[in-house]
């Protein structure tokens, strides 16, 4: 078996969902015995991901995003958050920190988060498509 | 989104509650650059005490503030950081822009 657990949601993409999203993971990700820290740092990725899709992914509309969490074997946390939004053109302009094109109450250190708080982070996206964020974060076990 | 603030002698205190996230961000930058307006403050602190959870919306509400604060030739100061937000100001950089005080272990 190459995973012990999983779970999907679909939800809208009302910013309200932000944090239902990262509550949710949060919970699924107790199971592994997490700690504290371990904790806030899912929290926060899963929240950044989240907002991406509300705020760029479907700019103009309510859209519906997907998040997929596995628990892998050797305590690795899988997380996928998807929409079929509008899509990123150029993934590496996006993932530089302080690059946004979301305006004043944005701050452009999403993706920036994301990569220092999980092990892996994968963008993939097609203009027109949407966009699929794929992060892996590597528990510790606890003595 | 709930917050309260006083003045002191030219001292501002904003203090912050619960999570913020882009959710809530917007309102807290639009409020807090409306107190920043109407009191001119010589300093002005965010007081995350009761702040349990940020992201990066978070930050844009520092660097907002900083901007207002910046924009009166006034300073900026945070205080009573948790963890969580301490890593995020951190991953971010910010605690090299704004001075921070009594972070909470």
């Amino acid at each position: 078996m190459k995973f012990e657990n999983y779970m999907i949601l679909d939800f809208p993409s009302r910013s309200s969902n932000e944090a239902f999203a990262r509550s949710a993971v949060a919970c699924f990700a107790a199971q592994m015995d997490p700690t504290l820290e371990e904790l806030g740092d899912i929290r926060t990725a899963v929240s950044e991901a989240v907002t991406n899709c509300i705020v760029h992914a479907y700019p103009d509309k309510i859209g519906n995003i997907t998040l997929r969490c596995r628990i892998l074997k050797d305590n690795v946390l899988d997380i996928v958050v998807k929409d079929r939004g509008i899509g990123i053109p150029d993934v590496e302009q996006a993932r530089k920190p302080a690059f946004t094109t979301g305006g004043r109450e944005r701050s452009g250190m999403g993706f920036t988060i994301m990569e220092s708080f999980m092990t892996n982070l994968e963008i993939s996206s097609m203009p027109g498509k949407g966009t699929t964020v794929h992060m892996r974060r590597k528990l510790q076990r606890r003595q | 989104m709930h917050f309260t603030s006083f003045l002191e002698e030219g001292r501002l205190t904003v203090a912050l509650t619960g999570e913020i996230d882009h959710h809530c961000a917007k309102a807290y930058i639009q409020e807090i650059a409306a107190k920043i307006e109407a009191y001119m403050p010589e300093i002005c602190v965010l007081d995350f005490r009761e702040v349990s959870f940020v992201d990066s919306s978070g930050i844009a509400v520092v660097i907002n503030a900083l901007r207002n604060m910046t924009q009166i030739e006034g300073k900026l100061l945070l205080t009573g950081i948790a963890p969580q937000p301490m890593r995020v100001f951190r991953a971010s950089g910010i605690d090299k822009l704004v001075e921070i005080r009594e972070a909470v272990s």
